[in-house]
């Protein structure tokens, strides 16, 4: 029952195939096994928000499911998002506003926002605040994240593209 | 608002400028670096069996099992670490007759608690670590929990911990004479007993360690997720007999912290016994049902308290009795009694009245540890005094501004002194009314809440002044025995090619400690921000200090930067002008270049003054001393502490057949004296806020009879989500204190100390038209329609 199994699946665009113990939730492979460390475990009940990955496209608590649930899924990590630029715009965003603090929970905060721009355009403050409800920060106050995911959503709905977070100046 | 420091038109001139952080990028990007994260080579993990009971005598262990268990590398129990490590006693000298039962890491006969750690496996993984803790059997004889605070006092009662004589930990008095008097002849009392339940940091990223013990070198190091990595270098030196610079402490990053991590848990000193004996790496990660249950937790107090007042609505006396329930020994090596001293001393603090009693019992209970956690004691003694001073201005006749504006000090009158004893250098309460007064439009709300209470809508308007202790000298630690630095370091150099380093002894949580000292070492040192460099964190690199807590790090940790600052830059003009042979008082640096001070004429560049230093000191003159690197020690001096102030507002609407209120908006004006940053303190401010509505309306430990914690863990316990959060108005007032050059008085727990206060005169503003009223947070739905009379 505890033997490991053979499981094959895409992270960050990559094809990896991985004994895997039945056991091991998705958040713990992806950390451990893969070294991705920017999905965090906070509550490893689904509550606090901050191993949210996507998973074939949707906001998905890493610590929710197995890895092994996870076969033939298509992962993206805040790694992954980082290099291939998708959240580059809310990355800065975050960033002018300061809508981080100890960061734990920036990761899962990204996951959500960039969620909920591919389902609502331009979502109203309230909705903002109602999407962020499953993702717990203890720093912010959550005002400044609701305001960056607010700017972003207009730039992107003005069709503003962003480059690379990373490879702005401090 | 006081001159700029510096010319804000400059370009390197960045004290009172927003600018956004450098080292979060890293957090955005996944690239973080906490504890959790941390992986080093034979790596081993431990995991904890912990106490079902809440007081228990251990009879018997048996882990023969466990031993056999796969992957299983050690299991240890109290009397194996306690050959290794001294015990502590968390107790201060100043707080006299304060007493406690001394702690080890891991229990050698009594279980004070429900979920203290009894016994500790070390395994190859975590999961198989835990699978061990589940063969183990522990026989235990169990012991009555205390649990009710006035039974606790009574002469013959069950002990919390057999190690001392009675329940009382601490004890403290204030009374400036003739109370009874007083209010035998005024002309109102307002009396009200409040209650304030449990809670604790739920910081995001749960407590983490990671010890390393290199027997080959005799060295240990520790990763460990704290504020405070000196602090913890002196304990972990001292407790297990290894010399102070063999022990290296680094905090990385870290998932929140607001105080919770600054106190030595049993279960971290359990992982250096545990390092040293594998004489392997050991990671410990509490999950959060473990946080939930070892964490300190915070508040738990009952005050009763008493204002009188005279006819014209003046204050005239406090008369306050708390009792505040700590768990079943005092933390180390902070205490226990902190928050309830500070309770006592901050009663009316930013009110001019002259007489004042006050009596504290810190009560030992069979549960979790209470100790400092953001705004230590502030919310208490805010709530307790706001709440009376509504009640009061209810009888005087008074609107609520009316009745502060009255009643606070005003502020031409500093310097002046508390009738506790706290002296207050220069604060502005009575210009922070006025501007909250304007900023939320408060003529315009409550015309507002007439015309709706016609409509069956309630809405309530509540005001909550407050005064915050920050920079503590010595005279908070130091002098009561404690091994906790109220000064700070800083080691600056000019690197090869012309950049600064700023090794530094505050610390970062994420509020922007590294940001704000990168602006005044590029300020004050004449360099773009860019070429700063700022560090913490390791005690093996930054000079010894205090860290970040109490609010120091901007007026402390901020001081000391200014003037290593200050004293580099003398050092670089001098070495500048032996070069060009000209008169250091003839030039200056700015922007990285060294100048002509009345012309602004390009002389050299700062890299080419830190080229010729470092690889051509033969074409110096001979007594040109090239002193590049500087350390710098800076101790609060004047006043033992630093206050802030400043006033909330709180605008609730209250669903009185649900009991459920709408925090609509909340407004803070505050003072923490000279803003570096503003962008950064605005931030700080609203995060504090968050956790004090956290605290008036939703969190709450619950424990029953038998002293089990029934809410443990996220899904139970509830914590301040975005939805349920109103957006914050902030504003300003500057005062800077003229103990340091830079001016900052800190301005971390201002948020905190008074959010419930201000919720709780709104909630009970709201409930006046059904003549109810609360005194008791959280406010929860089900104590709402109580007060109300509807269950």
């Amino acid at each position: 029952m505890s033997a490991p199994l053979p499981v094959t699946l895409t992270v960050n665009g990559e094809t990896l195939s991985h004994l895997i113990e039945p056991r091991e939730t998705l958040a713990d492979f992806l950390r451990r096994d893969l070294g991705l460390t920017g999905t965090h475990t906070g509550c490893e009940m689904g509550v606090c928000g901050a191993c949210l990955v996507m998973l074939d496209g949707v906001p998905v608590h890493a610590c929710l499911i197995f890895a092994v649930q996870a076969a033939g899924a298509d992962i993206a990590t805040v790694e992954g998002l980082t290099e291939s630029a998708a959240v580059a715009d809310l990355q800065r965003a975050f960033h002018e506003r300061n809508a981080l603090q100890c960061g734990f929970c920036t990761p899962g905060m990204l996951i959500t926002a960039q969620g909920l721009l591919a389902r609502t355009s331009v979502p109203s403050r309230a909705e903002i605040r109602d999407a962020l409800s499953g993702n717990y920060c203890r720093c912010t106050g959550y005002e400044a994240i609701v305001d960056a995911i607010e700017t972003v959503a207009h730039k992107r709905a003005a069709g503003e593209a962003a480059p690379r977070f990373t490879e702005e100046p401090a | 608002m006081n001159a700029p420091l510096g010319s804000l038109d400059r370009p390197n001139s960045y004290i009172g400028r927003s600018v956004a952080r450098p080292n979060a990028k890293r957090l955005l990007a996944g690239r973080g670096r906490y504890v959790t994260d941390l992986a080093l080579p034979r790596m081993l993990h431990a995991a904890f069996l912990r106490s079902p009971y809440a007081h228990a005598r251990i009879v018997a262990i048996d882990a023969e099992a466990a031993r056999a268990m796969p992957g299983v590398r050690l299991v240890a129990t109290g009397a194996d670490l306690a050959t290794l490590c001294t015990p502590w006693v968390g107790t201060l000298d100043h707080f006299t007759g304060m007493k406690s039962a001394p702690q080890l890491p891991l229990p050698l006969e009594e279980v004070l608690w429900a979920g203290q750690a009894v016994v500790a496996v070390v395994a190859d993984t975590r999961a198989q670590a835990e699978d061990a803790v589940e063969a183990i059997l522990v026989e235990f004889e169990d012991l009555p929990p205390v649990a009710d605070i006035d039974i606790a006092r009574e002469s013959g009662a069950d002990r919390a911990a057999l190690a001392v004589e009675d329940n009382l930990c601490f004890r403290s008095r204030l009374d400036t004479g003739g109370i009874e008097a007083i209010f035998a002849g005024a002309t109102h009392v307002v009396e009200e007993e409040f209650h304030f339940g449990r809670h604790t940091a739920v910081t995001l990223e749960p407590r983490a360690i990671l010890a390393d013990w290199d027997a080959s070198e005799g060295k240990l190091t520790v990763h460990h997720a704290t504020q405070t990595p000196y602090q913890f270098q002196d304990l972990y030196s001292r407790h297990y007999g290894i010399p102070e610079a063999s022990v290296r402490v680094i905090a990385p990053d870290i998932g929140g912290s607001f105080g919770m991590k600054l106190h030595v848990y049993h279960e971290d000193m359990a992982v250096i016994g545990l390092a040293l004996l594998c004489r392997r790496p050991v990671k410990y990660v509490a999950d959060r049902m473990e946080s939930f249950v070892s964490d300190i937790h915070a508040r738990d107090h009952r005050v009763r308290a008493r204002m009188a007042v005279d006819g014209d609505g003046s204050i005239l006396a406090m008369d306050v009795d708390d009792v505040t329930a700590i768990g079943a020994f005092s933390a180390y090596p902070r205490t226990s009694a902190v928050e309830g001293n500070q309770v006592i001393r901050l009663m009316g603090a930013p009110y001019g009245f002259r007489n004042y009693r006050a009596e504290l019992a810190v009560v030992f209970q069979n549960k979790v540890q209470t100790s400092q956690y953001r705004a230590v004691g502030h919310p208490i003694a805010c709530a307790v005094t706001e709440r009376l001073v509504d009640m009061a201005a209810t009888r005087a006749g008074l609107d609520p501004v009316a009745m502060r504006a009255k009643n606070l000090i005003p502020d031409e009158a500093y310097p002046c002194a508390s009738p506790t004893g706290y002296r207050f250098e220069a604060l502005s309460h009575q210009a922070s009314l006025a501007r909250l007064k304007a900023l939320m439009d408060y003529d315009g709300l409550r015309a507002e809440q007439a015309a709706l209470r016609a409509c069956g809508v309630h809405r309530g308007i509540g005001l909550a002044a407050f005064v915050e202790i920050s920079n503590p000298s010595p005279a908070f630690y130091g002098i009561g025995g404690a091994r906790i630095s109220a000064q700070d370091g800083a080691t600056l150099s000019i690197t090869p090619s012309g950049e600064v380093r700023c090794l530094i002894s505050v610390t970062e949580q994420g509020q922007g400690t590294e940001t704000i000292i990168g602006q005044i070492v590029a300020d004050q040192l004449g360099v773009v921000r860019e070429k700063v460099r700022v560090i913490t964190g390791d005690t093996e690199t930054t000079p010894h200090g205090g860290a970040t807590w109490a609010c120091r790090g901007a007026g402390i940790g901020g001081e000391t930067a200014l003037q290593a600052a200050r004293r580099l830059r003398d050092n670089v003009l001098a070495l500048a002008a032996a070069i060009l042979q000209a008169r250091p008082g003839e030039l200056d640096l700015r922007d990285g270049i060294v100048v002509d001070a009345l012309s602004g004429a390009e002389r050299v560049s700062l890299a080419e003054v830190a080229r010729i230093a470092y690889f051509r000191s033969d074409t110096l003159p001979p007594d040109a001393s090239a002193q590049l690197s500087i350390t710098h020690h800076y101790a609060p001096q004047g006043y033992p502490f630093a206050f802030t102030n400043g006033i909330q507002g709180c605008h609730v609407e209250l669903d009185v057949d649900t009991g459920l209120v709408k925090i609509l908006k909340h407004w803070v004006v505050e003072d923490c004296g000279r803003i570096i940053n503003p962008l950064l303190v605005d931030e700080q401010v609203r995060g504090g806020v968050v956790q004090g509505l956290g605290a008036a309306f939703f969190e709450e430990c619950r424990y029953d009879a038998g002293g089990q914690l029934t809410n443990g863990s996220l899904a139970d316990y509830l914590v301040p989500m975005a939805g349920e959060m109103p957006d914050i108005v902030v504003g300003h007032i500057e005062t800077p204190t003229a103990d340091t050059v830079l001016g900052a008085k800190g301005c971390g727990e201002a948020g905190t100390a008074a959010a419930a206060a201000a919720a709780l005169n709104a909630v009970n503003d709201a409930m006046v038209p059904f003549g109810a009223s609360i005194a008791q947070i959280p406010m929860t739905p089900a104590r709402l329609l109580k007060s109300l009379g509807k269950i």
